[in-house]
């Protein structure tokens, strides 16, 4: 007998997946987003801010319910004659990238803006043109910050459920995640298989948590 | 020569300099603190965003009212107040950071010679976080050297650091001032730094150039403040002219006589340079015998000031050469001193700078 059902198996897999091409695609985003935000002065800052702030405090499902319009075949990108990303696992990466993204952002943000201007001036007069000193300089710096944010994207991601309940429609093998397995399971009364994946979570987060304080701790040693 | 005509508006300060200094040698840039001095550096280096106006070196245009060299394309190098080293880069990776970004065409100070000049060898492996702050500031200085500058921006390199991290890199910048040709712009409001390394001064005042012109000159103009403060004093060129080993003294000469001050033994003809300060100075009509004092030269009385109701300040031609004497105006009254008269001035101290 196998502890864990083959469903449960494909939910861990489709997690997996969907957790690490989210944190990889926010990284991509994010990088030049929280650099700008760190660096402009613009005097609409803030309402970007809040905007990218807003799954902060939004129920997951107000935002999974505008997504599942936005994607669906009735949505107006399906009107354009664009393919329904509803209930796939392209739309499901859309929708967790959006929740998870002010997760990302933000210690990215921060550490940007931590660093303080000195150091990028420093190297403009040392002949370091504005592309170069931002890869030599501002990335190495901002190193703990790049730590935070994909613990922080990544776990986020594999916890939620209110955006892909809506967004992904619980299609086994396809766009059931683990968090929805869970449910499933307690739904039906399954407690042993619930616990089961609901203490393996627990345990995962806890350890990547773990992970980053410890390392951040280990980081600022090196700090001047 | 260097030819600047700047100006950038603040909310709440307003920077309009306009001087012109040789390309050669030390130029301080002294004056009250919130003058604006950290302000024309970071302006002269374009990294003050909004600056118009131009600035020249040389042949070369930094700015004008067309177009802008952008920080990275211009020769500079410059030493902030902190050191600012990157942090994540050993001391060997902060040295090459520049070094990899000089083409080998403009490379004119090589890797080795800064290494030596700031005493780095045994700091290469470090990270900045293991160094001292004197010794921050040496990896700092070397690394803003390793862009092959055409001018050296320095502001107050020293102001952050302790007593003993000062003496530690004063040296260090005295033989830069010696075995390098790069002109340098050293910001500073100690009187003590700029009478070691400048050549040259500019005054600034409210974000203006108030005077410009040679150190010597400028530090016994009674028409300027450095006169007539507290640590006022003149600055004397001389060469080494012997060094007695009995008392341990070396023998300076200079266009007003022979200077016998104590300290270290260096080679004859080695230029120096003499720090007398105007409370050191006293006055006699004759020349007196029987006194402890080695230095007496015939003096001649330029202008006499008064700076409070007790004192005054003397202005001495010496041979040509200016220095400062502060005596009471009582003294000044008995002694009947007026332009022209002359006198001798005892000297009870001099320092040897370099």
């Amino acid at each position: 007998m196998t502890l864990l059902a083959e469903t449960d198996l494909s939910a861990l897999w489709v997690t997996l997946k969907l957790a690490t091409v989210t944190t990889m695609l926010l990284l991509v985003i994010s990088t030049p987003l929280a650099w700008w935000l760190s660096q402009t002065r613009v005097r609409f800052k803030p309402l970007i801010e809040a905007i990218l702030a807003l799954p902060l405090v939004l129920p997951p499902t107000v935002l999974g319910f505008y997504l599942l319009l936005l994607l669906g075949p009735h949505g107006p990108l399906g009107q354009l004659g664009g393919p329904a990303l509803a209930f796939t696992f392209t739309g499901l990466v859309i929708g967790s990238a959006l929740y998870s993204l002010p997760f990302v952002v933000q210690p990215l943000q921060n550490a940007f803006a931590a660093m303080g201007c000195r150091p990028m001036e420093v190297a403009a007069t040392l002949g370091a043109a504005p592309l170069d000193r931002f890869l030599t300089i501002a990335l190495p710096a901002a190193k703990p910050g790049f730590l935070t944010a994909t613990v922080l994207g990544f776990a986020h991601t594999v916890g939620e459920f209110g955006v892909v309940l809506m967004i992904g429609g619980n299609i086994p093998g396809e766009t059931q995640v683990l968090s929805i397995a869970i449910y499933d399971h307690v739904e039906a009364l399954e407690y042993a298989q619930a616990h089961l994946l609901a203490g393996g979570l627990l345990f995962f987060s806890f350890l990547m948590l773990m992970a980053v304080y410890a390392f951040s701790r280990h980081l600022s040693l090196v700090k001047p | 020569m260097i030819e600047a005509d700047l100006k950038l508006k603040r909310d709440d300060f307003t920077l309009d300099a306009s001087f012109a200094i040789p390309s050669r040698g030390v130029t301080a840039l002294f004056g009250p603190s919130g003058c604006g001095k950290t302000t024309l550096l970071r302006t002269i280096a374009g990294l003050e965003q909004g600056a118009s106006g131009c600035f020249k070196l040389g042949q070369s245009v930094w700015q004008n009212d067309h177009y802008s060299l952008p920080v990275h394309k211009r020769p500079l190098g410059y030493v902030f107040q902190e050191a600012s080293l990157f942090a994540h880069l050993n001391v060997k990776k902060n040295l090459e950071y520049p070094l990899r970004r000089t083409p080998e065409s403009r490379q004119q100070v090589q890797y080795d010679e800064a290494v030596r000049l700031l005493g780095l060898q045994h700091l290469l492996h470090r990270k900045p976080a293991s160094l001292s702050g004197g010794e921050r500031q040496r990896v700092a200085i070397a690394r803003a050297l390793l862009t092959s500058p055409k001018l050296l921006l320095m502001d107050e390199p020293l102001a952050a650091l302790d007593l003993r991290s000062k003496q530690e890199i004063m040296p260090f910048l005295e033989r830069l001032h010696e075995t390098l040709k790069i002109p340098v712009l050293y910001v500073s409001h100690s009187p003590d730094e700029v009478a070691r390394l400048a050549d040259h001064l500019l005054l600034m005042q409210n974000g203006k150039i108030a005077e410009a012109g040679p150190i010597g000159e400028m530090l016994t103009r009674v028409d300027l403040p450095l006169a007539l403060g507290d640590d006022a004093e003149a600055l004397v060129e001389g060469t080494v002219a012997g060094f007695d080993p009995t008392y341990q003294l070396t023998q300076v000469d200079f266009p007003g006589g022979r200077f016998t001050v104590s300290g270290r033994e260096l080679p004859a003809g080695h230029p120096v340079r003499l720090r007398i300060q105007a409370r050191d100075v006293s006055l006699a009509l004759h020349a007196s015998k029987g006194t402890s004092i080695l230095n007496i030269f015939p003096a001649r009385v330029d202008e006499v000031i008064p700076i409070n109701p007790s004192q005054m300040i003397v202005r001495l031609d010496t041979g040509g050469v200016p220095i400062l004497s502060r005596i009471t105006r009582k003294s000044a009254d008995a002694l009947q001193l007026e332009s022209g008269k002359a006198v001798y001035a005892q000297v009870k101290s001099v320092a040897l700078l370099s």
